[in-house]
């Protein structure tokens, strides 16, 4: 299986290189992507320059385009389209059809991946993306389980890409508007997701408390780990309880089902945090690298440090061994 | 990891105006060394960022656009639009991207305040930089270059290994 790394500067690209992925996904900066987080992502001539040394080490550059178009600006789209092209790009991740039916009808060689923001997790919405724009590889929504990927492997004629490892977002992936109602701003449109510039932190005593656009949404105790200051991570006051309404704050981690993804055919393992810093791609990389080549046996001592590095310092295989109704 | 309290509490002494010339000597040299540090940065260029050691009695106000640095006791609690604190040792290894600043904050081993846009523009700025401290700074010990190099990367893997 390919692993696909992600790179938010240069310098996260080389490590990843170093460090042993066979494909790097990266975006331009600016919202064509759903990582455009301040001081992130690519010029034009970086995403050049990266896509040369990706080439000059095999390794692959795919570029997201993987957010929706604004009604009467989608210049924007099409220009990121043409110019990650133009720089080599070996795939674009798209989500929006519209923008898919560009890059089809335009640059008909082009590679053309389908983001997990397009949210297609049924035989019947990948077979009409892959006749109708020729999508060779589909990266799956977080909500399958490994049963449910190798099902829909058999019955698609495409590849399947599935994040193995990183952030965890509520199931509803490329529909989610939670932050949008708060800050206006969303991962689908505007390619934020609770907004950097909407966020504070303040100490109250021992607590740390996260505000999002003047909310209190988290309050985490001395020493307790914290996570994300996202909507859907918030701890809220609900009836006589207090506590995560919709998801606490962990990282997916699958490489316990490295085998089982394997043998139901998918063809990539994705990590997640192209907005983490270069460290943070340099040991995860390497780390799922050495479990991807190791026996089963001595996979999981290879990925002993990674929890560490985790929302909340916790990992989980989510719905991939789903235990719920 | 924090700095050895012999070492802290020696520092803690020194003049502020001492501190403040060898300091604004390191920022320039690194500077030089990175000329397109800031550019990541865009607007947020504009803002005033505090960093604060946990570990000493000084803290140092950066403003990127007009690139000076300033340094003061932390009683005087200078203004800023964002700031961060941490041990000496963490704040050093963020600023060379040997550790992820997101992984740093879930552990609470660090604080943020103020500003976020500023502070993560700041954060990816610094990531992308590729700084190497004694390697960069090594110039600065004259013909002592070649041994500060060699102390400050044992100090920094030690460092580093205590914080994994």
């Amino acid at each position: 299986m390919e692993l696909i790394c992600p790179a938010g500067t240069p310098a996260a690209f080389r490590e990843a290189v170093e460090a042993g992925a066979d494909a790097v996904y990266c975006g331009f900066r600016d919202e064509t992507n759903a990582r455009n987080f301040p001081g992130l992502n690519f010029t034009r001539e970086e995403l050049r320059q990266a896509v040369a040394h990706g080439h000059a080490q095999g390794v692959h550059t795919y570029v997201a385009l993987n957010t929706f178009m604004r009604a009467g600006h989608e210049d924007l789209w099409y220009r990121a389209a043409d110019d990650a092209v133009a720089a080599g790009a070996d795939a674009v991740i798209l989500a929006d059809m519209a923008l898919m039916d560009y890059v089809s009808s335009t640059y008909p060689d082009q590679r053309l991946h389908v983001s997990v923001q397009a949210s297609a997790s049924n035989v019947d919405a990948i077979a009409l993306l892959v006749e109708s724009f020729g999508a060779k590889r589909l990266v799956l929504p977080r909500v399958l389980t490994v049963p449910e990927i190798a099902n829909l492997a058999r019955n698609v004629d495409c590849e399947l890409e599935v994040f193995a490892f990183g952030g965890l977002c509520v199931m509803a992936e490329g529909r989610c508007s939670l932050s949008s109602y708060v800050t206006g701003q969303s991962p689908n449109m505007q390619g934020v997701c609770s907004p950097a510039s909407h966020v504070r932190y303040r100490e109250d005593g021992p607590d740390m408390v996260s505000e999002l656009a003047g909310f209190t949404i988290n309050r985490f105790g001395k020493d307790e780990p914290a996570g994300y200051p996202t909507l859907c991570k918030g701890r809220f006051h609900i009836a006589d309880d207090d506590g995560y309404a919709f998801e606490d704050p962990v990282s997916l981690d699958v490489m316990e089902h490295l085998d089982a993804l394997r043998s139901a055919g998918v063809t990539a393992l994705k990590i997640e945090g192209r907005q983490r810093g270069k460290a943070y791609v340099a040991q995860v990389v390497s780390s799922l690298r050495a479990a991807l080549e190791a026996p089963k046996e001595a996979r999981a001592q290879k990925l002993t440090q990674l929890h560490r590095l985790s929302e909340g310092q916790r990992t989980t295989a989510g719905a991939y061994e789903k235990k719920w109704r | 990891m924090l700095l050895p309290r012999p070492l802290s509490l020696t520092i803690d002494k020194l003049p502020v105006a001492l501190v403040q010339r060898v300091v604004n000597q390191a920022f320039h040299r690194a500077l030089q060394q990175h000329p397109d540090l800031f550019d990541r940065l865009g607007n947020e260029a504009n803002k005033r960022f505090c960093f604060a050691p946990t570990d000493l009695d000084f803290v140092f106000l950066v403003h990127p656009e007009s690139k000076f640095i300033h340094t003061f006791r932390k009683a005087a609690q200078p203004r800023a639009d964002a700031s961060i604190a941490g041990p000496m040792l963490t704040l050093l290894a963020l600023l060379e991207g040997r550790i992820d600043g997101d992984a740093v904050f879930f552990s609470r081993s660090l604080s943020v305040t103020g500003d976020m846009e500023a502070m993560l523009a700041l954060r990816n700025a610094l990531d992308d930089c590729s700084f190497d401290l004694p390697r960069d700074l090594a110039a600065m010990a004259g013909p002592l270059a070649l041994p500060f190099r060699r102390i400050a990367e044992v100090i920094r893997h030690r460092a580093l290994k205590g914080m994994a």
